[in-house]
Order: C-alpha cells, then sequence, then structure tokens
C-alpha cells in the first residue's frame, strides 16, 4: 500500500480544474458558468494546502486558502446580483443572447 | 537651515489641488456656491506655499540652490524605481507662475462661468490641471514627469472639451489630445532609449552619466547614417515638447483648443499646458548635444514666424492670441537651441503673465459683448470697456517688446542670443533675421487687434450697446497682471538665479557651441555690441510694425482689402493658415482612414472568403476521398472535414463578443505553447 | 492499518470530490449540477482533514456548502419558474471544450509526475490549526485581513446597488 503522497492530491485537484474549464468552456447559462469558476477556485485551494502541507509551512497556505474562499464568496454574491440585474432585463440568463456586441 | 521645510511645502503645494479635485468630483455639486470655494482656496494655499518656496530661493541667491528629496517608491525584482521632488530656482519660479496664474484663472472663472450647469465639475478639472502641472514641474525624475505630462494632457482634453454637447469643442479636444499622443510617442521613445542606455530616470543621475560619457555611442537610422545616440534621444524627448508646446508641425491643436471656456484657454497658454513643453527642454537642457539643439533652434524659429505670418489674417479675436503664442513658443524653444537658457525660460515666465492677461482680457471683451468673438464686429469699445482696454493695451506692449514692459527684456535677451549665435556661426544667422522679423509682425497684428476692437466706429451697434464693463472679479485678476507685465521683467533677479545647469556647460565648453550667448545671459543680458544691435533691430521692427497697422487699421489710409486684393494667393494661404490642416485631413487622417477601411474590408472578404474556401475545398477533398476509402478512413476524413468547416465558422464569427469562444482561443493558445515547450524540452 | 485507513479515506473523498465535479460538468439539468456541486465541496472539505487544515476543512463546509451553494439555488429558482423543472444547462462548443481541457488534464498529469517535488520527510504531524491561523491573522498577516473585510463591505454595498430595482 503506497502512502498518499502529493501526486494523489495534485492529479485530484488538476481534475477538478479541469472539469471546471470544461463547465466554463461549454456552459451557456450563466450558472452554469459560475460553478464551472467555482469548481476551478476549489481546485486551486486543494493545490495550495497540499503544497502547504509537503512543502513549506502548513499555515501560510491555509491563510491564501482562506482569502480565496472569501474572493469566492464576493465573487458569488457579485455574481448573484448581477443576474438577478440582467434576468430583470434581459429576462434570460444565456450568455449568447446577452452578448450585445454582436454584429 | 532654513531650507529644512522647503520639501514638506512642495509636497503640500502639490497635493491640496488634488484634494480639491476629489472633493470637487465626488461632493462638489453639493456644497454651497457649488464648492468653487474648494477649488480656489486649494490654489491660493499652494501659491502661498510656492512663494515661501521662491522666498527661500530669493534670499539664498545662490544659482545652483537645490532642494531634493527622494523616496523609495517601488521594487520590482532588482529594478526599483525612487519617487522624488526637485525644487531648484528655476521650479520656484515656475511654481510662482503657475499657481499664481491658476489662482487669478480661479477666480476670474467664478465670474465668467458664473451659471454654467457643469460649474462645479469645472472647478475640479481646473485643480486636477493645476495639479497636472505642478507635479510636472516638482518632479525629479523622468519618469514622473512623463506620468504628469499625460496627466496635463488628459486634464487639457477635459477642459478644451469642456462644453462637449457641442460639436465644435469635442472635435477641438479630441484634436488636441491626438496631436499630443504623436508627440508624445517621440517622448516615450527618448524616455526609453534612456532607461535602455542608462538604467535610470532620475535627472541627477542622468546628467552624471551623461557628463561622464556614457551614451556616446552612435546608432545607424536605417542604414542611411549614424547618428549620436544622444542626440538621438534629445530629439525623441524634443518630439513631446514639439507636441505639447505647439510647434511646428504639430502646431495644429492650439488654435482649435480656443473652443474651451476662455479662462482655460488663458491657463493652457500662459502656465500651464503649453509651458510644459518649453520647462521640459529647459529641465533637461544638458541633455541635449549641439546637433539636437540646432534642430531645436530651426523648429522654434520656423514656428515662430511661420505662425506670427497667420495671425495677421485671423478675425477671431481668441485665435490671434492663439497663433501669438505659437510664435512665442517658437521664440522660447529658439532661445533654448541657441544655447541661451536665461533668456528662454525667462521669456516663459514673462509671457506667462502677459498672455494670461491679453487671453482674461479677451475672455472679459466676449463676456461684455454677450460671446461675441469675431472682431469684425467689434469696434469702438474703448469708452464702454475702458479697464479691459487699458489693461489690454499693457499686454500688448509687453507682447510687442515695448521697453519697459516686460516682455522687452526677455524676447531682447532671446534676440541678443540668436545673434550672438548668428556671429559665431555665420550660416544660422537667418535664426535672428526672422526672430527680429517674427518681432516687426508681431506688433503688427496685436495693434491691429487692439485698433480693431477699441477703437474706430462699431461695427455692430446693437451688439455695442448692450456692451459693458465685466464684474469686478474678472476685473481684478487683469489689473494684478497688468502690473506684473510691467514689471516682472525688471531687475537682474532671474538671470541672477537661473543659469545654464553646469552639465551643460560641458557640451558648450567642448564645442564652443553658443559659449557667448551664454556670456551674454552671464551678464544679465546687458553687455556685448550684439545686444544693442539687437535691441535697435527689434525697436526698429516694432516701429515699422505699429507703423503699418496705424496706417491700415486706424487711420485707414490704405484699405487692407486692397492689399489682399492685391496678393489674392498670399492672402489665401495665410488665412488658411497655410492649409496644414487640410495637409493633415489629405495626406494622413484620410489614408489612415482608408487604409482602417481596407483592413476591415480585408477581413471581411479575404480572410472570412479564405477560411470558407478552405473548409469547402477541404470538404470537396474529403468527400472524394471518402468515395475513394469508402470503408477505410471515410469516417475520419469526414470528421476532419467537419472540424475545419466549423473552423471556418468559428473563425467568422469570431468577433461577435461571446466571451467563451475568446475564452477558447486563449486558453487553446496557451495550451499549444506549454504542449511545444514540453515537445521541445 | 492507521496507513490503510488513511488511504481508503482519501479514495472516498476523491471519488466524491470528482463525481460531484462530473456530475456539475456533464449534466444537463441546472439543479442536478448545483447539488452535485455539494457533494464536490464536502469531498474537498474532507480532503482538507486529511491535509491537516481542519478550520479549513469546517470554513469550506460553512461557506462553500452553506452559503455559496444557497446562494446558486437561489440563482436558479429567481431565475426560472419553479415549476419548469427541465431546466437545461445547454453546451456550446462541447467539442473544443473537450479537447482543451482533456489535453491541459494530460499535460498536467504529466508534469505532475514529472517534476522531482521536493516533499518535506517525514511530515509534520497532525495538529489543531485554528489557534495558529487566528494568531497568524492578528498578527503578521493583519493588513489582508482588514483589507478583506472591507471588500466584503464593497461587495454588500455593490450587490445591493446592483440588485435593487430601480427606483425613479
Amino acid at each position: 500500500m503506497i502512502p498518499i503522497g502529493l501526486h494523489a492530491y495534485l492529479v485530484v485537484a488538476a481534475s477538478l480544474f479541469c472539469f471546471g474549464l470544461f463547465c466554463v468552456l461549454t456552459r451557456r447559462n450563466s450558472i452554469g458558468l459560475l460553478i464551472g469558476i467555482e469548481l476551478m477556485l476549489n481546485a486551486g485551494n486543494l493545490n495550495v494546502v497540499a503544497f502547504s502541507r509537503f512543502i513549506g509551512s502548513p499555515i501560510e497556505g491555509q491563510i491564501w486558502a482562506i482569502m480565496v474562499i472569501i474572493l469566492a464568496a464576493s465573487e458569488a454574491v457579485i455574481f448573484l446580483a448581477l443576474l438577478i440585474a440582467i434576468y430583470q432585463n434581459f429576462n434570460t440568463i444565456d450568455v449568447d443572447e446577452i452578448a450585445m456586441l454582436k454584429e | 537651515m532654513s531650507n529644512s521645510y522647503v520639501a514638506e511645502v512642495a509636497y503640500l503645494v502639490l497635493v491640496l489641488p488634488l484634494i480639491a479635485f476629489a472633493i470637487q468630483i465626488f461632493f462638489g455639486r453639493n456644497l454651497p456656491r457649488k464648492g468653487d470655494w474648494v477649488s480656489l482656496g486649494a490654489i491660493v494655499g499652494s501659491l502661498a506655499g510656492s512663494l515661501y518656496i521662491a522666498c527661500q530661493s530669493l534670499s539664498a541667491h545662490d544659482p545652483q540652490w537645490t532642494v531634493h528629496r527622494i523616496f523609495d517608491w517601488f521594487r520590482v525584482g532588482n529594478a526599483y524605481l525612487l519617487g522624488g521632488v526637485l525644487v531648484d530656482n528655476l521650479t520656484a519660479v515656475m511654481l510662482v507662475v503657475v499657481t499664481g496664474v491658476s489662482t487669478l484663472v480661479h477666480i476670474y472663472s467664478t465670474a465668467y462661468m458664473h451659471g454654467d450647469p457643469k460649474y462645479s465639475r469645472y472647478f475640479g478639472f481646473l485643480s486636477l490641471f493645476s495639479f497636472s502641472m505642478l507635479g510636472l514641474i516638482l518632479a525629479d525624475n523622468i519618469f514622473f514627469l512623463y506620468c504628469f505630462w499625460e496627466l496635463v494632457g488628459v486634464s487639457s482634453y477635459f477642459l478644451i472639451g469642456f462644453w462637449n454637447e457641442r460639436q465644435a469643442p469635442a472635435d477641438a479636444a479630441k484634436k488636441a489630445f491626438l496631436t499630443n499622443r504623436v508627440g508624445d510617442i517621440g517622448f516615450f521613445l527618448g524616455i526609453m532609449i534612456l532607461w535602455h542606455q542608462l538604467g535610470t530616470f532620475s535627472y541627477v543621475d542622468i546628467f552624471q552619466a551623461v557628463r561622464m560619457g556614457e551614451m556616446s555611442g552612435l546608432v545607424s537610422i536605417l542604414g542611411l547614417g549614424d547618428v549620436g545616440l544622444l542626440t538621438l534621444a534629445g530629439l525623441c524627448l524634443f518630439c513631446g515638447a514639439v507636441g505639447k508646446s505647439a510647434q511646428f508641425p504639430l502646431h495644429v491643436w492650439l488654435p482649435d483648443a480656443m473652443e474651451g471656456p476662455t479662462p482655460v484657454s488663458a491657463l493652457i497658454h500662459a502656465a500651464t499646458m503649453v509651458a510644459a513643453g518649453v520647462y521640459m527642454v529647459g529641465r533637461l537642457f544638458p541633455l541635449f548635444t549641439p546637433s539636437a539643439l540646432l534642430v531645436i533652434a530651426y523648429v522654434g524659429c520656423i514656428t515662430a514666424f511661420f505662425a506670427g505670418t497667420i495671425a495677421i489674417t485671423a478675425n477671431d479675436i481668441k485665435r490671434v492670441l492663439a497663433y501669438s503664442t505659437v510664435s512665442q513658443l517658437g521664440y522660447m524653444i529658439m532661445a533654448l537651441g541657441v544655447g541661451g537658457y536665461t533668456p528662454g525660460l525667462q521669456h516663459l515666465m514673462t509671457h506667462a503673465w502677459f498672455k494670461a492677461l491679453l487671453f482674461l482680457c479677451s475672455g472679459s471683451v466676449i463676456l461684455g459683448l454677450h460671446h461675441t468673438q469675431d472682431m469684425r464686429e467689434m469696434g469702438g469699445l474703448r469708452k464702454k470697456m475702458p479697464v479691459t482696454f487699458w489693461t489690454m493695451l499693457i499686454g500688448t506692449l509687453a507682447l510687442c517688446g515695448v521697453p519697459p514692459f516686460s516682455g522687452f527684456f526677455s524676447k531682447d535677451a532671446i534676440l541678443a542670443a540668436c545673434l550672438e549665435f548668428g556671429i559665431g556661426h555665420p550660416q544660422h544667422l537667418a535664426l535672428f533675421v526672422l526672430g527680429v522679423a517674427g518681432a516687426g509682425i508681431t506688433t503688427f497684428y496685436m495693434f491691429r487687434l487692439i485698433f480693431m476692437t477699441f477703437y474706430g466706429e462699431p461695427r455692430n451697434l446693437e451688439k455695442y450697446d448692450h456692451a459693458q464693463e465685466s464684474p469686478l472679479p474678472v476685473i481684478l485678476p487683469l489689473v494684478i497682471l497688468a502690473a506684473l507685465a510691467i514689471g516682472s521683467g525688471w531687475g537682474h533677479w532671474f538671470q541672477d538665479r537661473i543659469q545654464p545647469p553646469p552639465d551643460s556647460q560641458f557640451f558648450l565648453a567642448q564645442t564652443g557651441w553658443g559659449g557667448e550667448a551664454v556670456h551674454v545671459a552671464d551678464e544679465g543680458g546687458h553687455g556685448g555690441a550684439a545686444h544693442t544691435i539687437a535691441m535697435l533691430c527689434s525697436i526698429l521692427a516694432v516701429i515699422i510694425g505699429f507703423g503699418f497697422s496705424y496706417i491700415l487699421y486706424f487711420s485707414r489710409t490704405i484699405s487692407p482689402k486692397a492689399i489682399a486684393e492685391r496678393y489674392p494667393t498670399c492672402y489665401r494661404w495665410l488665412l488658411n493658415k497655410y492649409y496644414v490642416d487640410e495637409f493633415y485631413q489629405s495626406y494622413v487622417i484620410e489614408p489612415l482612414l482608408a487604409w482602417n477601411d481596407f483592413l476591415f474590408r480585408f477581413d471581411r472578404k479575404v480572410i472570412d472568403g479564405f477560411v470558407n474556401g478552405v473548409a469547402r475545398t477541404t470538404r470537396v477533398a474529403a468527400d472524394i476521398l471518402g468515395r475513394i476509402d469508402l470503408y477505410i478512413v471515410d469516417g475520419l476524413v469526414n470528421y476532419l472535414a467537419e472540424i475545419w468547416l466549423e473552423l471556418g465558422q468559428k473563425v467568422r464569427r469570431l468577433h461577435q463578443g461571446r466571451i467563451q469562444e475568446y475564452l477558447v482561443v486563449a486558453l487553446a493558445l496557451a495550451v499549444l505553447f506549454i504542449l511545444g515547450h514540453s515537445i521541445v524540452s | 492499518m492507521e496507513a490503510l485507513f488513511h488511504v481508503a479515506t482519501f479514495y472516498v473523498f476523491a471519488a466524491f470530490a470528482l463525481a460531484g465535479a462530473a456530475i456539475s460538468a456533464f449534466s444537463r439539468r441546472l439543479v442536478y449540477c448545483v447539488f452535485a456541486l455539494l457533494l464536490t465541496f464536502l469531498g474537498v472539505a474532507g480532503l482538507y482533514v486529511l491535509l491537516s487544515a481542519d478550520f479549513l476543512a469546517a470554513v469550506q463546509v460553512l461557506l462553500y456548502a452553506g452559503g455559496i451553494l444557497v446562494l446558486l439555488i437561489f440563482g436558479v429558482m429567481l431565475t426560472h419558474e419553479i415549476a419548469d423543472v427541465s431546466t437545461e444547462a445547454n453546451f456550446t462548443d462541447i467539442k473544443f471544450g473537450a479537447v482543451i481541457s482533456g489535453i491541459l488534464w494530460l499535460l498536467l498529469v504529466v508534469y505532475i509526475c514529472k517534476v522531482p517535488w521536493a516533499v518535506l520527510d517525514p511530515l509534520p504531524p497532525y495538529a489543531p490549526t485554528t489557534r495558529a491561523i487566528g494568531l497568524q491573522f492578528l498578527g503578521d498577516y493583519l493588513v489582508p485581513f482588514e483589507y478583506s473585510s472591507f471588500v466584503l463591505l464593497l461587495v454588500v454595498l455593490g450587490a445591493a446597488t446592483l440588485a435593487r430595482k430601480e427606483v425613479d
């Protein structure tokens, strides 16, 4: 039985990140976009914490991870507010239909 | 010891207008009197600080008096950037000029802009403008200089286009901004050359390095010939001054900038915007090599003469003044170019006072006539607006260089420097001749302005009847400025303190370049036969100019119309400002637009067509292949063809604001990059 | 025995996280996506525990699972008719997204395996971190801490401004 090393965590994080990326690249629904972004942020956080556990000082990485969580929370709040504003104006949250730069 | 507070006061001088700007922008509308007292108070505070610094400078009696305060701004890796303020005699004088003119313009504006819906915003922008210019003066390194340089550009854009609901001011602001950008490209290149070669932005370090003979190498320009690196850097930097100080061929924005409110014109023309270019050349004077200075001298000379001739036919009172500013700036630049450091900067100072005066007077006339700017509708206003008339006359006399007004001393010193230079290098005597001719022309058009506006019969009786003297906030600045226009050139205080920086002596001594001009400056502009000759010539030119003006526009012995009809080509060229604007329109702007149009069409037709064509061809090929290898590679090839087709459609739709497609492209490139990197390594 | 337990819990949590992520990436129903995200968040929280980050795990559960997720559900519910269960999460450019994410994933895995990580040996023992984090936040990281509270304040204001109905 091989003990769980840094690689395992990094691979999990990379997979999470790529799922998130796929989400961001393909979803047309803006909530779907936000889900992808949250996945990617989680992946990044996992990386940070894993690195700080296996290389360097554990506390520092966790502190920055908390910062990222704060960021993610703020972003979600703003996103929701925007969403509501957009929905009131366009009656849709499909990112393609609200692309006003088009044509 | 007594200099101990100078740096702190300098910070205060700089920061006060910025605070006022912030207050005005955020709260201005809700303050009593719409907050004009905030800006006014800030600029008065700055003026007080500047006067304190000037007193320190005056009492020091030392040409090398300098206060230099450095702080560590930020570090990026090994590169670091120091900020700081540099206060010397030149800075002290400029501070007083800028804050003085700015204060008077603020006072004036309270009356001139009264009732404007964007009143508080206007004062906010005035504060921003003052802040930018003060920062530009106080900067101790070329990077800060550049930052504030651009800030000056931005705030002038706001102010010129202040009435942006009308088309003309908006266009004029755009024109000023874009024309300045052209010059700033050169300025930026110059800064980059210095940074690349010397690795520092600080004036002191740059001058030190130049004195030690660094940057003495040559560079080849497109294989056409070698140019000294320092000369190239100097010329690049000078491009910035050409844009900002409205030198030929980038002078076109300044007359159009008349579309802004008149007090702003006064500020731009006298103290802030256009002075920046001359100040920059003066500040970086040790950098300029003899060859660079020669170019500078000729650019200045051409501008001085050329703009003067245009002013002869202008009919808008503000445009006459605008062209006279361009012409006077040419004089300053020319003086610096021939090594007349002190006369050039002295003219900058005296000109600031009397040009501000002239503009504010014209504003008063415009106000009195209810926003009429055409001189052909004026006339006989002398009785109606006595204060405006007398102060404007003082400003005119100062501008023409009539003794004992301030302009006489500085303009004379400039001409003397040119003559000295011409005697040393007879092939460049044209500088002096054109300079003297320009002085005559200046007198001619300025008295034309005076005669057309204040003398003769009123041409538009209705407007004349409603004309009245302006209120006190308008009159007060006029009187103060008139006093300064008379007296600021007296004595030797300026020449005693502002002398060519010792670093530049290196060049001057090494090549004998303009050495005698410096000598003249050292003696306070009162020595040498050359000075006497220059003075006589310029007074003669003034008399001739006045004479023509008197005959044509006062006694009307000869009708100006007759002359215009006799030399129609000449008149047309002058009236159309030598067709410079038309030249730009048809040879620069339209080709650029056409090129843009072409690129757009190219994008639309050729590239899209190509992509679609590729897709189609590939699909056809795939089809044929598919028929041939129906059972073997059918699926694969079809799939490839589809990818191509899809790619074609993707590329065509790329510019439609679909953020995910942008992301796909960016990421695909990033992935490709990493892939390539990992394959290589 | 303890090592085996460790490995087993890792696989369980990783499976939770990845399964949740996969569902929320591929599901066509938006509500499913959001709830699958809960699975991911809990899985990642478990991994945090294994990484000796107990406080962070708690924060993760509280903030992500408790806060952000609720916000997302609100978003779904507010912008769709609640009865409309078949809330579709449409896709664009599936091929490109899949190809790019796939290649990126491969690259990442290759690099993760190739790089010789300078892992600490032995690893620091498991210890509670809450106290240490608190001390750090009031010491070395005071400025970022205060700054983040300022950011949160701005976010509250901004969100209120954005979402309110225009009163004209």
